[in-house]
């Protein structure tokens, strides 16, 4: 039996997995202890918890110290803490930085800042398939960059960078390497040795752990990166993050990546055949409609689809009572700009105003692909049957070539 | 952002959705809006040339679902009006029918544009034959 509404919008958030909560619920009463209390067993008992979070968290990103991951409030910490963090203690060096123009708002506010306060950024464009061309970050560098920043799979489209190489040339350039990992931690194997990241960003809400917790891989060897602390104060985390750790929060972000480094590799299986059966279904039965983002190298759960003719937040509208999806419509942002990233890729505005994300997870079943699937579907057929650029199209109008008015 | 009773009920059963023949007698179309920036409305009116009444009102619309609505509610609003009525029609009318929220408040201007733009195009292509009728 369905039940509504659907959730199919994992890439914003994911529900906390019952054996997540399970672990946490002792740390909020009985272990309520302050993890920094170096001198009674409330508190030692809190350094175990937090220290075995700590290891299950290298251990899903491949840290070969679990010292290296410091523990911060969630994506958005981690991702300042990382650049400005590196802005500040690496001024002297240099002061630009190599980013791309579809990392996620975080990313991108952060570099404007630094802008703002003398830094130089260069936002690599990506091909239409979202790749970043290695060749173009390799330009971008100049003998004042200290940084390259770049997400490891994004979050509307999906799709994955190489990181290893990217990881190679920063090496090769002595530069360090930071990846926002936040939508890849969890569902695509990730490790930081073996693509050289020398900082990762990343967070427990989407991989069905709390709100409000994330943590920042440091590394300690080969190079020994340095970070200047956002925030200062009794100096935990190694002086990088002060403030008490959330216990309870970080307990369930532990068990969470050690959930998610046991069922990987099935989880992924599973996701990716339901994710492709979405799409043929989509495809086969709307004409025009796009993918976008790169077929193969994308995260299995992910699919992003374009729909000409029809905007998307009317095709939202349109299944908002039964499912839970998101678009890159300029009505669906704050900004009322339409997605940046659809816009990267060199689709027209218009593609960018009509993408959908559908965003599978853990607990997704085969009927809610399907219902999702088949809603789509009757929704933008007849959003068509009442869209002017539908009726222009099929007239054999060629749309750019009216002049629109445009404010 | 939630959306009010109003527009939820014209974004599932739209009123009038449809297009006359452009150059059917009568007809006026106003296309207005831009792809690029997420909306684009066609608005049409058909015009009693005898009586200068709006005999009949269609619309087609690429948009969100408040310019759904926005269109859909002016195209009700048309019909019966004279082309002279249709001209006072206020895109703060359809704000406030509607219950627009401030971001939605385009929707109710394109819409309004789209009368405008309609009615021009009617009175453009029956300029002399529309001024006694207007005039009674």
């Amino acid at each position: 039996m369905l039940k509504f509404p659907i959730f199919m919008d994992a890439q914003s958030t994911t529900p906390v997995d019952p054996r997540v909560v399970e672990a946490m619920i002792p740390y909020f009463t009985e272990k309520f202890g302050h993890p920094a209390s170096r001198n009674h067993s409330f508190g030692w008992e809190a350094e175990n918890a937090v220290d075995r979070a700590r290891d299950q968290i290298a251990k899903i990103i491949g840290a070969r110290d679990p010292k290296e991951v410091i523990f911060t409030s969630g994506g958005t910490e981690s991702i300042n803490l990382a650049v400005k963090g590196v802005a500040e203690m690496y001024r002297e060096k240099g002061n630009h930085i190599v980013t791309t123009a579809i990392e996620q708002r975080a990313s991108l506010d952060v570099c404007k800042r630094l802008e703002r306060q003398g830094f130089e950024m260069t936002y690599v464009p990506v091909r239409p398939d979202g790749l970043v061309e290695l060749d173009a970050i390799r330009q971008a560098i100049t003998d004042k960059t200290i940084l390259i920043s770049v997400m490891f799979a994004n979050n509307e489209i999906g799709t994955i960078q190489d990181m290893a190489a990217i990881g190679k040339l920063a090496k090769e350039k002595g530069i360090i390497f930071h990846a926002d990992a936040t939508q890849a931690v969890g569902k695509i194997p990730v490790n930081v040795e073996a693509a050289g990241i020398d900082l990762l960003s990343c967070t427990a809400h989407l991989i069905y752990g709390p709100k409000g917790v994330g943590a920042l891989y440091v590394r300690r060897k080969a190079p020994r990166v340095r970070i200047a602390p956002l925030i200062d104060g009794g100096g935990h985390e190694r002086g990088m993050r002060s403030g008490t750790l959330p216990v309870p929060l970080i307990v369930g972000f532990g068990r969470a990546a050690e959930i998610c480094g046991e069922v990987m590799a099935e989880e992924g299986t599973r996701l990716a055949k339901l994710r492709d059966q979405l799409q043929d279904k989509i495809l086969s039965n709307v004409d025009e409609a796009y993918l976008n983002g790169h077929p193969e190298r994308r995260l299995p759960h992910n699919l992003n689809i374009s729909f000409a003719y029809v905007e998307g937040e009317s095709v939202l509208m349109g299944l908002n009572k039964e499912s839970a999806l998101s678009s890159g419509s300029a009505c669906t942002s704050s900004t009322l700009e339409p997605s940046y990233v659809i816009g990267a890729l060199g689709a027209s505005a218009e593609l960018a105003h009509s993408s959908i994300r559908f965003s599978l997870h853990r607990f997704t079943t085969e009927e809610e692909v399907e219902h999702v699937g088949a809603r789509t579907i009757d929704v933008v057929k007849r959003l068509r049957e009442m869209s002017p650029l539908y009726e222009l199209a099929k007239e054999g109008v060629d749309l750019k070539s009216i002049r629109w008015k445009a404010d | 952002m939630a959306y009010s009773d109003k527009v939820v009920d014209h974004y599932n059963n739209p009123r009038n959705v449809g297009s006359f023949g452009k150059d059917t007698p009568g007809v006026g179309t106003g296309l207005v809006g831009a792809p690029e920036c997420g909306d684009v409305m066609k608005l049409q009116i058909k015009v009693n040339l005898d009586t200068g009444v709006i005999e009949d009102a269609k619309f087609k619309t690429f948009g969100c679902g408040s310019a759904i609505a926005s269109s859909s509610l002016a195209t009700e609003w048309l019909k019966g009006k004279t082309v002279d009525e249709a001209a006072k029609i206020k895109n703060t009318d359809i704000v406030n029918e509607l219950k627009l929220p401030p971001v939605k408040i385009h929707c109710s201007v394109l819409a309004e544009d789209a009368i405008k733009a309609a009615l021009a195009d009617y009175r453009e292509k029956n300029a002399p034959a529309d001024a006694p009728a207007s005039s009674k």
